[in-house]
């Protein structure tokens, strides 16, 4: 099961160096790889079907808890084959759809890289392992999206849709952290174990925030849906793939693989229901307003996931079932109207429904399509649609009270207005008079109209034989979130009872609809005028400060004055040092260890302070410089008191050099500027003063500490023994030290060498600017 | 003796970051010698002085038979003082450098233009 997750990505890596040879004919062949994977997992059906799991591990880095546990159960299945199989299909819809794309080879890698990644998802049975694969498929949704990259509204849908994503996948990731850590397992069959403890924990309510974060955002779920109509950017063939079928609905997995081991309280349930149904009422409604085919399929996907969201929240076997069999539905038909429509704007070069009329004249095989996974998708009777509604149904009445007739009328209102919507984007292009401007409009190649087609013809097989797939794929399914068996095969008719009469009045409701709004650019304007309350307008706008915010901060921390950063950085130090010094107890004195003053050194000493105020407030550099030599001289003179020679020798020496070098090269300049005004030089001289009292601290606390002695012994009593030096501190330099004496000259080497350059440099003239 | 000197390494070190915080590059130059100096003095006092005890052993003796001073202190400090002439005469040449391009001593001429719109 590894070499199945893993054969996306090393395709997607061939596709590097190979991907050139596939842009003409040989496209089709890269359609082998999700073929391939879609009959091996075709064959793990019947060990399915008995109640089996797949399990496979192998280690990554188990220090950590991260391993390739592969777990496959009902749940992944259906997954696993929605991603393969409609995977199949638009690889080699793809291939005529982007014939002859400089960047063919490109999509294709992008395009197995996201099969792989959303497998990985689904398989994972390691919650950091789901994690990365989980952040996989928002990147390869990223290219994806911004495949036009020459078109700056898709990188702009791109980015978004990067962010929105990518942000509740972080916070997504602290979640299952959480629930790791918690649970003392990152397997999530383990934590299965553990899930009553998890819900009884003070931090339950955390992880389910940081868990519902990453699933909405995911799967667009009101108020993070905005980046979905945006994703549309894509080439159609992706937005098929990706943003209606496979990757959104990994929110939706992600639900339902947790919902038995976080599932089942109050506060499980009711994010989930409010949420979804807020979700499906708010962009069906928008759905029937879009004058976009695209767009209309987009309102109407993220209705569809809002369903998902609101079935699972409910959690009952019943709506369990129905989701189950509503991701399945949804993916067939949604998939086959988003080819189709991409389809007619290859053909017309619109996908203006305003303008779409009569098409069936030209495209007759897509207009069967069309209409059937409109039919479909409205549910009528014999469509696998149908069982799905009715299932959505029997869900809602399952419940009791109030929240029978709320969610029902909601669940009623949106499949009303889903059903228009269906209708505007399967019926509507084809229905009517052929327009002149059309008459030219041919059929594309095979793969294009099969493609929808066979996804639309397999609605309605399942439809009419839903036992196909109800104990193989869905009963499963549904087990593996309810954690107990679901024995109610699927039926095509339930009879005459209250869930046909709702079926009914959806019908005859959304119809209603169909007939009487006609889509048009008026009432597109109409609903555009609330967009600044949309939430993609607030948060964008929260973004854009956040961004605002960003910037001044950097202004004003990062302005480009050295003395600026140095002040920040010392009083910095300061205060922490103060801090420390504050905190480690009074400052103590013991005079009795002190040597005693004598004469010549309180005068090197006044001579050196009053060499460094003369250094500090030297109008000339001359005197400064000068200034600076003598306090050298009288650091050298001390040194030579507390029995230092070597310093004293090289101090003198260096010194000197130092001196030298300055007045040779520094002559020239001007004499000292006063940049600064006196506010500013008593604010540097109060910064300055503190970091020296500071130190000074610092220095008494330290000769307090009794000094160890060990290593200077060793040195004092090895110098002649080993090394055959009586000076000992140059015995430590050349000989214990020896290597780090050698790196020193070598530092010394590259300044003079600097040096030299620095003086040899001529510039040309041009090149002084 | 040792308060004077820690009083001695507070002025130095002080003195090198009221000259690093100035606007002209000698300055700046001159507070960075101020502030080795005075981070030598510092290393060299907690390792304790001794005076007139240097670290060398008699002509006549293969081993100390008196106390004497702390090598190590010293030979951190010597290595120190080494490479910050290093660092001394490169800053000096770029000095000297920049001014002949420049023109300036002012460090804040050398600053790039902002970036108006990042």
């Amino acid at each position: 099961m590894l070499i199945a997750v893993l054969a996306g990505l090393i395709v997607s890596i061939l596709y590097i160096p190979f991907g050139k040879y596939l842009r003409g004919r040989l496209a089709i062949l890269v359609a082998l790889l999700p073929i391939t994977l879609f009959a091996y997992f075709i064959s793990f059906i019947p060990a399915i079907q008995d109640g089996r799991h797949v399990h496979s591990h192998h280690p990554w880095v188990p220090s950590l808890g991260i391993n390739f546990d592969f777990h496959l159960d009902g749940l992944s299945l259906l997954f696993s084959l929605l991603i393969t199989g409609v995977g199949s299909l638009v690889f080699l819809y793809a291939a005529p759809y982007l014939k002859g794309h400089r960047y063919l080879d490109r999509f294709y890698g992008y395009l197995s890289l996201f099969m792989a990644a959303m497998l990985g998802v689904v398989l994972a049975d390691n919650v950091l392992l789901l994690f990365i694969f989980w952040e996989l498929t928002s990147i390869s949704s990223f290219f994806l999206i911004g495949f036009n990259n020459g078109n700056g509204a898709s990188r702009k849908s791109s980015l978004i849709a990067l962010g929105v994503t990518g942000g509740g996948g972080f916070l997504l990731m602290a979640g299952l952290i959480l629930m790791g850590h918690l649970s003392g397992s990152y397997s999530i069959q383990e934590m299965l174990g553990s899930n009553e403890f998890l819900k009884s924990h003070t931090l339950y309510g955390l992880i389910l925030i940081l868990v519902f974060a990453g699933a909405f955002t995911k799967s667009a779920q009101f108020p993070f849906h905005f980046w979905l109509p945006g994703a549309m950017k894509a080439p159609t063939p992706v937005s098929a793939y990706l943003h209606s079928a496979t990757m959104v609905k990994a929110g939706i997995y992600l639900l339902a693989r947790l919902q038995p081991v976080l599932g089942g309280t109050d506060y499980w349930m009711y994010p989930l229901v409010v949420i979804g149904g807020i979700t499906m009422l708010y962009s069906a409604f928008h759905s029937i307003f879009r004058t976009d085919l695209k767009s209309i399929l987009a309102y109407s996907t993220i209705a569809a996931l809002g369903m998902l969201v609101f079935l699972i929240g409910i959690g009952t076997a019943e709506s369990l079932l129905a989701a189950s069999v509503f991701i399945l539905v949804h993916a067939l038909y949604k998939a086959s109207l988003f080819l189709t429509a991409g389809v007619i704007d290859h053909e017309t070069g619109t996908r203006d429904v305003t303008q779409l009329s009569g098409l069936r004249k030209v495209l007759m095989p897509l207009s069967v399509a069309g209409i059937l996974a409109a039919l479909s998708s409205a549910g009528l009777p014999l469509t696998f649609g149908f069982i799905g509604k009715d299932l959505i149904y029997e869900a809602t009445l399952q419940t009791t009270g109030f929240w029978m007739i709320a969610l029902t009328t909601l669940a009623l209102l949106t499949n009303g207005l889903l059903l228009c919507a269906g209708f505007m984007a399967g019926i509507k292009p084809f229905t009517g008079n052929l327009p002149d401007s059309f008459a030219q409009v041919h059929l594309p190649n095979g793969l294009m109209w099969g493609a929808p087609l066979l996804l639309a013809i397999l609605g309605i097989i399942l439809g009419c034989a839903p036992w196909l797939v109800d104990d193989a794929l869905l009963n499963p399914a549904a087990y593996v979130m309810h954690q107990s068996a679901i024995d109610s095969p699927l039926k095509i008719w339930h009879g005459f009872n209250l869930v046909l009469l709702l079926s009914g009045v959806t019908l005859a409701l959304g119809t209603l609809l169909y007939i009487v709004r006609k889509p048009s650019a008026a009432s597109l304007a109409s609903i555009e005028r609330y967009n600044n309350l949309a939430p993609k307008h607030i948060i964008g706008s929260l973004a854009r400060y956040a961004r605002k915010i960003s910037i001044r901060y950097t202004r004003t921390l990062h302005n480009g004055y050295l003395r600026v950063y140095l002040l920040r950085i010392i009083i910095f130090a300061i205060l922490l040092l103060a801090f420390r010094l504050f905190t480690g107890g009074p400052i103590k004195l013991t005079f009795d260890t002190l040597s005693p003053i004598s004469i010549y050194e309180v005068v090197v000493v006044g001579i050196l302070i009053a060499a460094i105020y003369i250094t500090v407030t030297a109008p000339s550099r001359l005197t400064a410089v000068v200034a600076t030599s003598v306090i050298g001289y009288c650091i050298c003179l001390l040194f030579v008191f507390y029995s230092a020679p070597d310093l004293a020798m090289t101090q003198f020496t260096i010194d000197t050099l130092t001196v030298v070098l300055f007045v040779l090269v520094l002559f020239r300049l001007p004499p000292f500027l006063n940049f600064a005004n006196r506010g500013v030089r008593i604010r540097d001289g109060i910064v300055a003063s503190a970091f020296g009292l500071v130190i000074a601290l610092v220095a008494i606390q330290v000769l307090n500490q009794p000094v160890d002695g060990t290593v200077s012994k060793f040195y004092g009593d090895n110098a002649y023994l080993l090394a055959k030096g009586k000076n000992v501190v140059n015995v430590i330099l050349v000989d214990f030290r020896g290597l780090d004496t050698m790196f020193e000259i070598v530092v010394l080497s590259i300044a003079a060498v600097g040096v030299v350059s620095l003086l040899k440099l001529r510039l040309k003239a041009s090149e002084k600017e | 003796m040792e308060l004077v000197l820690v009083i001695l390494i507070g002025v130095l070190y002080a003195s090198g970051i009221f000259m690093l915080l100035r606007r002209s590059m000698v300055k700046l130059l001159i507070g960075l010698i101020l502030l080795g100096n005075g981070a030598n003095l510092l290393i060299f006092l907690l390792g304790g002085i001794t005076k007139g005890k240097p670290p060398v052993i008699d002509n006549a003796a293969k081993l100390f038979t008196d106390i004497y001073a702390d090598p190590i202190p010293q030979a951190l400090i010597l290595t120190a003082i080494v490479i910050s002439f290093g660092i001394q005469s490169f800053a000096i040449v770029l000095l000297k450098r920049v001014y002949v391009l420049v023109n300036s001593d002012d460090l804040d001429d050398l600053n790039t233009p902002e970036e108006e719109d990042i």
